[in-house]
């Protein structure tokens, strides 16, 4: 019991020192926090389509919130603590529980109608697809 | 299905991989683990109990397309990886472990001789 108090502390200074470091390097930090939050998302695009992944493992498909208005696509979702036997004693304690939200600004070219969004190994795959350079009206000129 | 670099021993070829966020939770007969590893498929996910040593690694699958700019990205390196050192009454033979959505739970009991038990007090 003694240790674990003592190993949680050490592992809280060093966050917090981590944290430190991170805000000396960078200027200016996102107003949202460091974004190394839950869930964690990655972006990434393709000519025809913005490939959004948040890594929100553990939720029922069925619990998240997918909205798009006006060009922001926003998750949201609850995440449910794990429920435990009594008398248990928790030793580490990091991963996530409770109500996340998350935002992404979505590109002018996107095409809010057709996105998409499935979900596996704990993984929101959102497609937006994106007026391609393919579908752009060339213009003659007289 | 696992790959040589998850099976690899080797200390000097072990490849980055980023720390899962987990729980251990320990109750009478046994530690429950949880831990965090979105994008890892089943196959992917490796699991071993060595000289007392438990390892966590799975390796992150997306299904991106082919032709995909990498831009803001969070989870920049696609792999997880925790080890645990097992205390001697933890019985590393009998892990069991289930994987869904994401979510790892391995339940490690004690070993049989380290179980709590009552002892009867007689007064004679």
């Amino acid at each position: 019991m003694y240790r674990t108090a003592f190993s949680r502390d050490v592992l809280a200074e060093l966050d917090r020192l981590q944290r430190g470091l991170q805000n000396a390097f960078e200027l200016s930090p996102s107003i949202r926090g460091r974004g190394r939050g839950y869930p964690a998302i990655n972006v990434g695009s393709t000519p025809t389509s913005l490939e959004v992944f948040v890594f929100a493992p553990g939720i029922e498909p069925a619990s998240l919130e997918v909205q798009v208005d006006k060009g922001v696509l926003t998750l949201a979702g609850n995440r449910q603590p794990t429920s435990g036997p009594e008398k248990a004693t928790v030793h580490i304690g990091e991963r996530f529980e409770g109500r996340f939200r998350r935002v992404v600004n979505l590109p002018e070219d996107a095409i809010q109608e057709g996105i998409t969004a499935s979900y596996r190994d704990g993984v929101v795959h959102v497609k937006v697809p994106r007026r391609s350079a393919a579908q752009a009206r060339r213009i003659n000129v007289q | 299905m696992i790959d040589s670099k998850l099976a690899s021993k080797d200390p000097r070829a072990v490849v980055p991989a980023m720390l899962p966020a987990v729980d251990v939770i320990e109750d009478a007969e046994g530690i429950t683990v949880y831990a965090d590893l979105p994008g890892v498929p089943k196959d992917r996910l490796a699991l071993t109990v060595e000289s007392g040593t438990l390892t966590i690694e799975g390796e992150v699958v997306l299904d991106a397309p082919e032709d995909l700019t990498p831009g803001h990205a969070e989870i920049d390196v696609p792999r997880f990886r925790r080890v645990f050192s097992l205390s001697q009454e933890l019985d590393g033979n009998q892990v069991l472990a289930e994987f869904q959505q994401g979510v790892l739970k391995l339940r490690i009991p004690k070993a049989a001789h380290a179980l709590p038990r009552r002892v009867e007090v007689r007064v004679a």
